[in-house]
């Protein structure tokens, strides 16, 4: 009898284990995770105390479906120059926008077609397009959109666009 | 009556989800298949051939020259490209169309791959918009499956544009 019992919980949590890990995969995927900023890059709009703490962002990965980012938004995407490492940065231009640089090999850069210029927002402590170049918009992660946590740092995150980029757009 | 209705709509959507979700999974991390149109490839793959693509390797981080993959294209990131591993991160590769008289030689950059069509004369590939991310490769095909009289793994590159690592 208790052989029975146990093999009907073996079995149930069998079939639940079926259910719950492709939908939370899926889930992860397609909708929405969280993940840990580390670093000062993005200063002040995150990690504002340094080392001290990190934030804990909400990663809405349903927006980006369709490749489509605006100007200002803080998106999470594939390092370019290491394929294991997600970086969390500010689109600062899209497809066909002239950008003026900030200490990239040229002055000015014309983002080709298909591609975006990323920047921390500290300048100077991130390595950003101005070390790689525009990066591909197949390399987009998520886009954030919420700061979670710490809970007294709980905000919606809002496109901002640095004063020094506002008039290189060429829309 | 009512109850029952709404309980088996319920369920079906229960279902539907669940099945959609196994099969992303599978997709995104197992395997799939592709159809690979145009005419890049030629003579390995021709037009319309349906190719098995494993997606468990780019996660390993085991694509090795030589390699067909499939990825994301770097100006268009809704369309997928289909096309060989010339070089990975640190290789020197040739720039240059075979005919040029003169060569130009570049090394791929960290993080990068070089990617080129078996029909050197009709790709666009890495020759026209440079090094691919690593992250934008999707899978490795690893098999044909249609048509039935080429059944099997794909054939080695035809060109020797692959390069053994230099001193």
């Amino acid at each position: 009898m208790a052989q029975l019992h146990g093999r009907r919980y073996v079995r149930a949590f069998i079939s639940g284990f079926f259910v719950a890990v492709p939908v939370t995969v899926t889930f992860l995927d397609r909708v929405a995770c969280i993940a840990r900023v580390e670093g000062v890059s993005m200063q002040p709009s995150l990690n504002p105390e340094g080392r001290h703490e990190s934030d804990v962002v909400l990663l809405n990965r349903w927006h980006i479906r369709k490749f489509e980012v605006q100007r200002g938004d803080i998106v999470s995407l594939v390092s370019p120059k290491n394929p294991e490492q997600k970086i969390i940065k500010r689109v600062i231009a899209l497809e066909g926008d002239i950008v003026k640089t900030l200490g990239h090999k040229t002055r000015y850069v014309k983002v080709p077609r298909g591609h975006m210029w990323v920047e921390g927002d500290h300048h100077g402590h991130s390595f950003d397009s101005n070390a790689f170049g525009p990066v591909s918009l197949g390399l987009l992660h998520a886009h954030a959109t919420h700061i979670l946590w710490p809970p007294n740092r709980w905000q919606k995150l809002k496109p901002l666009l640095p004063v020094e980029h506002e008039s290189a757009q060429n829309d | 009556m009512i109850r029952r209705i709404v309980g088996k709509t319920l369920g079906l959507l229960g279902y539907t989800i669940q099945y959609g979700c196994i099969a992303h999974c599978a997709f995104e991390y197992i395997g799939e298949v592709v159809i690979c149109s145009g005419p890049s490839m030629e003579p390995t793959i021709r037009n319309y051939d349906v190719l098995l693509c494993d997606n468990l390797s780019r996660h390993f981080f085991s694509i090795h020259k030589g390699d067909i993959i499939v990825a994301k294209s770097p100006d268009k990131p809704s369309v997928n490209i289909c096309k060989r591993v010339i070089g990975l991160e640190g290789d020197k590769v040739c720039m240059s169309s075979p005919s040029a008289l003169l060569k130009r030689h570049t090394y791929v950059p960290k993080g990068h791959v070089w990617l080129e069509g078996d029909n050197l004369d009709n790709s666009t590939d890495s020759r026209s918009y440079g090094p691919v991310p690593y992250a934008l490769i999707r899978g490795r095909i690893c098999l044909r499956v249609w048509p039935l009289e080429s059944f099997g793994p794909l054939k080695e590159s035809p060109n020797g544009r692959i390069q053994d690592n230099w001193p």
